[in-house]
């Protein structure tokens, strides 16, 4: 006999998918099934059951072999590195819950770490734009029920987020797109004729690296300003007719990913991606929503902005709040020898950040909080297996619109093995033993 | 004036926060006074004295105070911060926020510095003899009023987002300048004796900016206007005028709208 547990949330990428029916085996203990979820989501619950799972912490030896350690020793260890650091850095958070983040978050002030998310390689210049300009932005949902001009700019969620366009975007009938894609224009801008381009009404290809110019050029054509003949790789025709396209919308909402929070520009891509969404809103009704990736990177800036106020690249060193990408951003932290310890959890710079970063964590007295083997935690001293959030324990994550969902427990992580949560608290009591000591 | 002098004896291993190198918290201060103010690294408090030699004694008020810093202060943040007055001279290379959130005083480095510097600067002169890093004279994150006056000269180059959200002062580079350029800019004035790459005033709507160089890519927000012939920083040309960004609001004076605007010279 099996059981079927129902409307399971995925925790894999930011749209946070809550259909997911996952079969287990009668004693609760095995997962047999994966329905609807995309395959990399299916995968992810698949892997849980993994027999080459790491289930105990280990620590490396000076051989550079590893050795299994308890939980105890993990925690003591990671305590002794944070309290010794003059500035250790905490970076990861994105793909865990939001009650670990708040129990790593003590532990930051406590030591006077600083606390970066996977924005910071992300969306974090998405989030500087919002502090320059706002964001007029909507759920997911309205997107469904109302939106009739899609645009994907930078971004391709046939490969990165594939259920995003069955949900929410491309195919489904709502409440007023009851024809589903035919009640729907796309209008993909890519550089690249990507998969997702393949579905578009419109494919604007932009020179690489021409992004900003392109949404200038957007705004002047609104205005019905002159342009001149060719802009970003585009002849002026072309933006003419997409300005008029999305003008005639009715609701008119723009995805945006890497391709233009880290390409040339950055912040400022998006921020005038803002600019144009705001231009809209004086045709029609228009709003802008950034595709994040990690699950619950939504919910590690939702966390540390009602905590700290700031979303990404918190330094509390010092003792209070500051905060300046370019300064206090993991990348830069490393590269210019600013930081003394490092701590992952919950992402994987060793195959996110470039070599020179990932060689300073190699360096470091470091910790890497992951359920699997990653690169991060083959570069670092220690590294502490946890149970899977969303699959073998609940916990609150944050949609990439900025909905909450509670995750689910599907079924039971392998015998002895802690939740994040749980090995956080450890440190945190090992944390405040070492400095309740040293006062 | 008085005169304190700080060299450099160790290097930290990690950065150091000395907010303590501006004459307004050296003022009236003796050098082993000084030897004993605070100095942040990470976490922990240290002193000035643990990493710099103090020779000299400051005036009794910023105004006549300078400080002299021998040596390589390249790891070292927020010298000039927040000055009010008096004069620094940096004999040597700084670190991040050299002069930001400047209000007065004279800041002069015969080296390079790093990004951020001139953070919403509101008065006072900084003249750097090497090279600026990234956001020069910009706003800090979120702020949309940055640069509000004084006057910046680089002779070296100039790293990306130079001026963004400027609404006042000057600021002339006598080298190249990365991309963005016055952005978001409403007032103020760049000069650029050298080459521009792009994105120069992208959504500005007051502020000028004159290029000397070239411009690798044009904003095609900017509409060409007319030519004129002007002196800019003791130069006489022929410029080419542009007015933009097209796609930003403008303000309008007695009916006419007011654009940013961009001078290249001929």
């Amino acid at each position: 006999m099996t059981k079927l547990v129902t409307d399971v949330i995925c925790p894999f990428c930011g749209t946070l998918c809550d259909d997911i029916i996952v079969k287990v085996s009668d004693d609760g203990k095995q997962i047999l099934e994966v329905e609807n979820a995309c395959a990399i989501g299916a995968e992810k619950f698949l892997h849980a059951q993994s027999p080459d799972r790491i289930t105990r912490p280990r620590m490396k030896q000076e051989n550079g072999e590893w050795k299994e350690v308890t939980y105890e020793e993990a925690a003591k260890y990671t305590a002794k590195i944070l309290c010794d650091a003059k500035k250790p850095l905490m970076y990861g958070w994105s793909s865990t819950s939001c009650e670990a983040q708040s129990t790593g978050h003590m532990i930051a002030e406590k030591v006077g770490g600083i606390v970066d998310n996977t924005a910071t390689v992300c969306h974090g210049p998405s989030l500087i734009a919002v502090h320059d300009v706002g964001i007029p932005s909507c759920t997911l949902g309205e997107v469904k029920n109302r939106a009739d001009r899609i645009v994907f700019w930078g971004c391709n969620p046939a490969h990165a987020h594939p259920r995003h366009m069955s949900r929410y975007s491309i195919f489904p009938r709502g409440f007023f797109t009851v024809k589903g894609q035919k009640s729907r224009k796309i209008i993909v801008v890519d550089p690249r004729p990507t998969d997702t381009a393949s579905l578009a009404d419109m494919h604007v290809q932009v020179e690489q690296g021409r992004d900003y110019e392109l949404l200038d050029a957007l705004r002047v054509a609104f205005k019905g300003e002159e342009l001149p003949d060719m802009i970003a790789g585009v002849p002026k025709e072309k933006v003419y007719e997409l300005a008029e396209l999305l003008k005639e919308g009715r609701f008119v909402t723009i995805f945006f990913g890497m391709g233009v929070t880290h390409s040339l520009g950055k912040n400022h891509n998006i921020d005038i991606a803002i600019a144009v969404t705001a231009d809209l809103n004086k045709y029609t009704k228009a709003s802008i929503i950034p595709m994040r990736g990690h699950y619950n990177v939504t919910g590690s800036g939702q966390v540390l902005g009602w905590q700290f106020g700031f979303p990404f690249c918190v330094d509390l060193s010092r003792g209070f709040a500051r905060y300046n990408p370019g300064e206090t951003s993991s990348n830069d932290l490393l590269q210019r020898g600013e930081v003394d310890a490092s701590f992952v959890i919950g992402s994987d710079p060793g195959s996110h950040f470039p070599f020179k970063s990932v060689k300073k964590i190699y360096d470091l007295p470091s910790v890497c909080i992951d359920p699997h083997m990653t690169p991060t935690a083959a570069v670092s001293k220690c590294h502490v297996p946890v149970a899977l959030v969303g699959i073998e324990v609940a916990g609150s994550c944050y949609r990439m619109d900025n909905v909450p969902i509670e995750s689910r427990k599907v079924v039971d992580a392998p015998e002895g093995m802690l939740t994040d949560a749980e090995f956080l608290e450890m440190v945190l009591e090992e944390v405040n033993k070492i400095k309740g000591a040293a006062a | 004036m008085e005169t304190v002098t700080i060299t450099i004896t160790k290097q930290p291993e990690l950065f150091l926060e000395a907010e303590c190198f501006i004459p307004d918290a050296l003022a009236g201060k003796t050098a082993e006074e000084i030897a004993e103010l605070p100095v942040h690294i990470g976490r922990t408090t240290e002193k000035v004295g643990d990493y710099f030699t103090v020779q000299g004694a400051a005036g009794a008020t910023a105004e006549e105070t300078k400080l002299v810093l021998n040596g390589d202060f390249s790891r070292v943040k927020y010298i000039g911060s927040k000055m009010t007055a008096g004069e620094v001279v940096v004999n040597g290379d700084a670190d991040m926020y050299v002069g930001a959130w400047m209000k007065g005083g004279k800041i002069t480095v015969n080296g390079s510095i790093g990004h951020f510097a001139a953070t919403s600067m509101e008065g006072g002169e900084i003249h750097v003899t090497g090279n600026a890093g990234n956001y020069l004279a910009a706003s800090y994150r979120g702020d949309w009023r940055g640069m509000k006056g004084g006057r910046i000269v680089v002779d070296g180059n100039v790293g990306s987002d130079c001026g963004t959200f400027m609404v006042g002062g000057e600021i002339v580079v006598g080298g190249n300048i990365d991309v963005h350029v016055m952005t978001h800019a409403d007032g103020g004035k760049v000069v650029i004796k050298g080459n521009a790459k792009s994105r120069l005033g992208g959504q500005a709507s007051r502020g000028e900016m004159y290029v000397f160089g070239t411009v690798d890519v044009m904003m095609p927000g900017y509409k060409f206007a007319r030519e004129e012939e002007l002196e800019v920083e003791g130069q006489k040309a022929v410029f080419a005028v542009y007015n933009g960004d097209l796609g930003e609001r403008h303000p309008t004076r007695k009916g006419e709208t007011i654009y940013a605007k961009l001078y290249l010279k001929k």
